[in-house]
């Protein structure tokens, strides 16, 4: 009674420490925990940049239904509505009032940033060429919004550079706003203050956004749809799943299994008792995952699931079975070879370089461990024999046995099961497993479709293609990325290039600024060619004064620096663009596909960029698939080294390479089997389904240690029914988790709850027949 | 624009017959023309509507106050009824506008993008004023603008001045003139007192 005394006491200490920890854990539901950690410098970049860089922190807004008109007027009152909230560092949707700093700017700096100024500009050829087009440009129906700066800028800077922005993906406009190309939406974008892995303020962001637009109010007959897109929306989305169903699942399969034993034993107590083990599983689980990684993923807690799924299994041999002190050792011997091989199982994810998969592999043992030594150590301590009792299932496994004994003459028939899952396998072996990083993605196909729809109408980039330039300071980042594109434009004129996008062309770097102020000629030379250069034009020298003034200031001026763009949209178009990565620079430039195909011929890209060895072309998607492809394979390298491990386990305790065969014969059907069906069924096999078949081999290696021996004579329809009760508490769990909506909550949950149901129909079909005997053997 | 003549209607007849002596006689002083009375404006607009299609040269002198002498620019119109038009420049800088359903698209060698009307009012009111006129639409004139007729059938002119505020700040009036169913001027003045006039000559 005193140790007993002692272990309680030992555990209860043992449970608060590890409640401490679970309470000051850092919790993340960011999926890049379950992106591969990138090993290149441009890889770690881009990795990063796609979770805080600008991409991940713009909002896209789309307004559908109603006409026009009333989409526009929606469009500019919500504009006004989030221009004001603390959320948002700008908020755009095309309007003119807004657009004011940027023309303010480039209008100011307009010599350093037009490309066409250089000397031939300021010749008098060039001069009477750019006056005579900005005459024509004026008398052409959009030619009055220029007629204000005609004097200023009488060679027709500032309509260039507006138009090269345009150009350059601006998005179309219906009603005076942005819209899509058909003018069947309105658009809008906006940038949040809250980095993209800020998830609660991209919540309050997306808040925001869903506030203002309730507090428009009806504006059209028929009613307007708001749409909200982006990385922060994605993620933000994810969460909200991922929490929702962790613990929605988590408290659903707890119902279900409390209910299932409570049906079996007869007796809440014990029920509640069975349910001990687990939650100190998962707590002890999620405490080592914290100390071992600094934040716990809710994939993992999700993953808690899955515990309750095996580690209720321990408690529920130890109850059911209801050993002597003398069979108790025996059982544990069993129960301890299964841990012990389900620990081999789950120790290959933890050399994983995916992060996530390393949080399963910890979870999982850690767990597993404490839910065993509760079950074996603390529940005797804490169960009085006398006041917890729990019925015998003894006839319920006297009334199963004999059918199991039947099917078992069916057990020649495993080997065509077998043969046929193979070529199953055989004849799909090219594409058994999707390679796609979006594979992973808890994005729904239709908001992942939305997001590109909206991309596609405001002309954001979808950073496919990319060309990454590198300098020790921003400067020269920019420099890089200017020889870059002049080497590029031949083939966007050839047509193998649709064109690119970078910073420099909002930025130039100082020696670009500089050649190009220092082309404009001092005041009394250019007033001399001016007056030379109009003489037959009806634009007389006299009227162009401030062109004159502004022109001589601008040869004196500083050059333009990022601060100066602050405040317009140029400020954003830089920083998504020119990129600091610890020590050094990076400037990137996205490359836009030729024709409606949008190929980007490599092989044409290569060659242009031989002379330029620094800049390296990274295609985005192909990478991380690349990347995710090397770590499902080394994962898959991994599993099997585990599956070598159970196995050796396995042949070192039993001692014999028949007994081992018997126990690890059911379990590879059991996997060949799921793996086969999934795969005829149309499924491509995710890194989870991986996991799903680990779990399998560890569930289903207890019950084929069970079979594989037979138990004591009076123990036999015990030990049967211990583990139909386990089985159906396996299957419900994961049965739960395959009704999920996240696709790797949903690819665990039916593989393993199918793959555990036939470990053990297999299990008992190759069992010796002995074992099944003594399984219906009647009461001593 | 706006070549062949549609049917006469009855009611203009006989007014025709008295009043185009007259008429061309005040025109040839210089003296203004008499207002048409609003049955004659609705007459006229019938008439315009009756034309389905036109096809027409123009050649348009802009006085900008800026500029020493007025710039020519010269081209093709061509329009079908209700809603399309397109007001094609050739000299010198070849750019296309065109408008369809309410959607105004510009093109020139370089781009064609749609254009926010509200951003060019000058734009804006050139565009619905011949527009709703060749359709002899004059609800939708009159949503716009108010309306002034003077002259003849043979010889009419549109006054036009528009009731939004907005547009008045650019645009004080448009001036639209013909001779029966066929435009031949159309004259924008803006508020700075710059001008445009478009002289239309109907092609076959």
């Amino acid at each position: 009674m005193k140790r007993d005394r002692l272990t309680v006491l030992l555990w209860l200490v043992l449970l608060l420490a590890t409640i401490a920890v679970v309470a000051r854990a850092r919790y993340t539901t960011d999926l890049s925990a379950f992106l591969p950690r990138a090993p290149t410098a441009a890889q770690t970049l881009l990795v990063s940049q796609l979770r805080d860089g600008l991409a991940s922190r713009l909002v896209l807004i789309g307004i559908e239904g109603g006409d026009a008109r009333a989409r526009a007027d929606a469009s500019r009152a919500l504009r006004q509505q989030l221009a004001t909230q603390a959320e948002f560092s700008w908020v755009r949707n095309g309007e003119v009032e807004a657009q004011q700093p940027d023309l303010e700017l480039l209008l100011a700096h307009r010599y350093a940033l037009s490309p066409r100024v250089d000397a031939a500009r300021f010749s008098v050829d060039g001069l009477h060429t750019a006056i005579q087009s900005s005459i024509d440009l004026l008398v052409s129906p959009t030619g009055a919004l220029f007629e204000p700066f005609i004097a200023r800028d009488p060679t027709g800077e500032l309509p260039e550079l507006l138009e090269q922005l345009e150009v350059t993906g601006g998005p179309a406009t219906t009603e005076g706003v942005w819209s899509s190309a058909d003018g069947e939406r309105a658009v809008l974008l906006a940038e949040t203050r809250a980095a993209g892995s800020d998830l609660d303020g991209q919540q309050r962001a997306l808040r925001a956004v869903n506030q203002g637009w309730q507090a428009l109010g009806p504006r059209s007959a028929t009613p307007l749809h708001l749409q909200l897109s982006g990385a922060g929306a994605f993620a933000v989305e994810a969460r909200a799943v991922i929490q929702s169903e962790a613990l929605r699942l988590s408290l659903f399969s707890s119902g279900l299994i409390v209910l299932l034993l409570w049906l079996a034993y007869g007796a809440l107590p014990a029920v509640l008792l069975s349910m001990l083990p687990v939650a100190c599983g998962a707590l002890a689980g999620i405490a080592a995952v914290a100390s071992g990684f600094g934040a716990v993923h809710g994939m993992t807690l999700g993953f808690g699931v899955t515990l309750i799924g095996e580690s209720v299994d321990y408690s529920i041999y130890q109850f059911v079975q209801s050993p002597r002190p003398q069979a108790r050792h025996r059982l544990w011997l069993t129960i301890g070879l299964g841990v012990a091989t389900s620990v081999c199982g789950f120790a290959s994810l933890l050399p994983s370089e995916f992060p996530g998969l390393a949080q399963l592999g910890v979870y999982s043992i850690t767990g597993l461990v404490v839910a065993a030594v509760v079950t074996r150590w603390v529940l005797p301590a804490l169960r009085s024999q006398d006041v917890l009792r729990v019925r015998s299932l003894a006839p319920l496994g006297r009334r199963v046995a004999p059918w199991l004994l039947q099917a078992r003459r069916a057990r020649a028939a495993l080997v065509a099961l077998a043969a046929l899952c193979a070529l199953v396998l055989f004849t799909h072996r090219g594409y058994l497993w999707n390679r796609e990083l979006t594979a992973l993605s808890p994005t729904p196909a239709a908001a992942q479709a939305l997001d590109a729809r909206l991309r596609a109408d405001l002309g954001a980039p979808d950073l496919r293609h990319l060309i990454v330039v590198q300098a020790a300071d921003a400067d020269g980042a920019l420099r890089a990325s200017e020889r870059v594109a002049a080497r590029l434009r031949p083939l966007v004129a050839a047509g193998d290039l649709g064109g690119f996008d970078l910073a420099a062309r909002y930025l130039p770097s100082r020696v670009t600024q500089q050649a190009r102020l220092a082309s404009i000629p001092p005041a009394d030379e250019l007033q001399r060619r001016l007056v030379q250069a109009t003489q037959d034009l009806p634009l007389s020298a006299g009227r162009l004064r401030p062109f004159i003034v502004e022109a001589a200031a601008a040869r004196e001026a500083a050059p333009l620096t990022r601060a100066d763009l602050d405040g317009t949209s140029l400020a954003p178009a830089v920083d998504a663009l020119l990129l600091r990565s610890g020590a050094s620079w990076q400037a990137l430039l996205p490359l836009r596909g030729a024709g409606s195909a949008q190929t980007v011929n490599s092989a044409k890209l290569r060659a242009a960029l031989a002379t330029e060895p620094d800049a390296l072309l990274i295609d985005v998607k192909l990478q991380s698939d690349a990347l995710y492809s090397a770590y499902l394979q080394q994962a898959l390298w991994l599993s099997l080294a585990g599956l070598l491990l159970i196995v050796v386990l396995l042949w070192v305790w039993l001692r014999s390479l028949r007994r081992m065969a018997r126990v690890t014969a059911p379990l590879l059907l059991s996997v060949l089997s799921v793996a086969a069906a999934l795969v005829a069924a149309g499924v491509a096999l995710t890194i989870l389904h991986l996991v799903g078949m680990l779990l399998i081999v560890a569930v289903g290696s207890n019950y084929t240690l069970f079979f594989e021996r037979p138990p004591a004579h009076a123990e036999g329809p015990l030990t049967l029914a211990s583990l139909l009760v386990a089985n159906a508490a396996t299957v419900t769990g994961f049965g739960v988790l395959a009704t999920s909506s996240v696709p790797v909550l949903q690819a665990l949950g039916v593989t393993v709850s199918a793959g555990a149901l036939l470990a053990l129909l297999f299990a008992a079909m190759l069992a010796p027949v002995a074992t099944l005997r003594s399984f219906a053997a009647a009461e001593p | 624009m706006i070549s062949g003549g549609g049917q006469r209607g009855r009611a203009m007849r006989g007014f025709e017959r008295c009043s185009a002596a007259c008429a061309a006689l005040l025109l040839l002083l210089g003296l203004p023309l008499a207002a048409f009375g609003n049955a004659d404006l609705e007459a006229l607009m019938s008439r315009l509507a009756e034309r389905r299609t036109g096809h027409a040269r123009f050649t348009e002198q802009h006085y900008v106050a800026l500029l020493d002498r007025p710039v020519t620019t010269s081209g093709e119109l061509f329009y079908e009824a209700p809603d399309r038009l397109e007001k094609r420049t050739l000299q010198p800088r070849p750019e296309s506008l065109r408008v369809a359903a309410g959607v105004v698209e510009v093109e020139n060698g370089r781009m064609k993008r749609s254009l926010p009307v509200q951003r060019y009012p000058e734009l804006g009111a050139f565009i619905e004023s011949v527009r709703a006129t060749l359709a002899g639409d004059l609800p939708a004139l009159r949503r716009y603008f108010s309306i002034a007729l003077e002259g003849s059938p043979s010889r009419w002119r549109l006054q036009l001045t528009p009731l939004d505020q907005r547009l008045a700040r650019t645009v004080s009036q448009v001036y639209i003139s013909g001779a029966e169913a066929e435009l031949l001027q159309i004259e924008v003045r803006q508020a700075d007192g710059d001008r445009s006039v478009m002289n239309i000559q109907p092609l076959p």
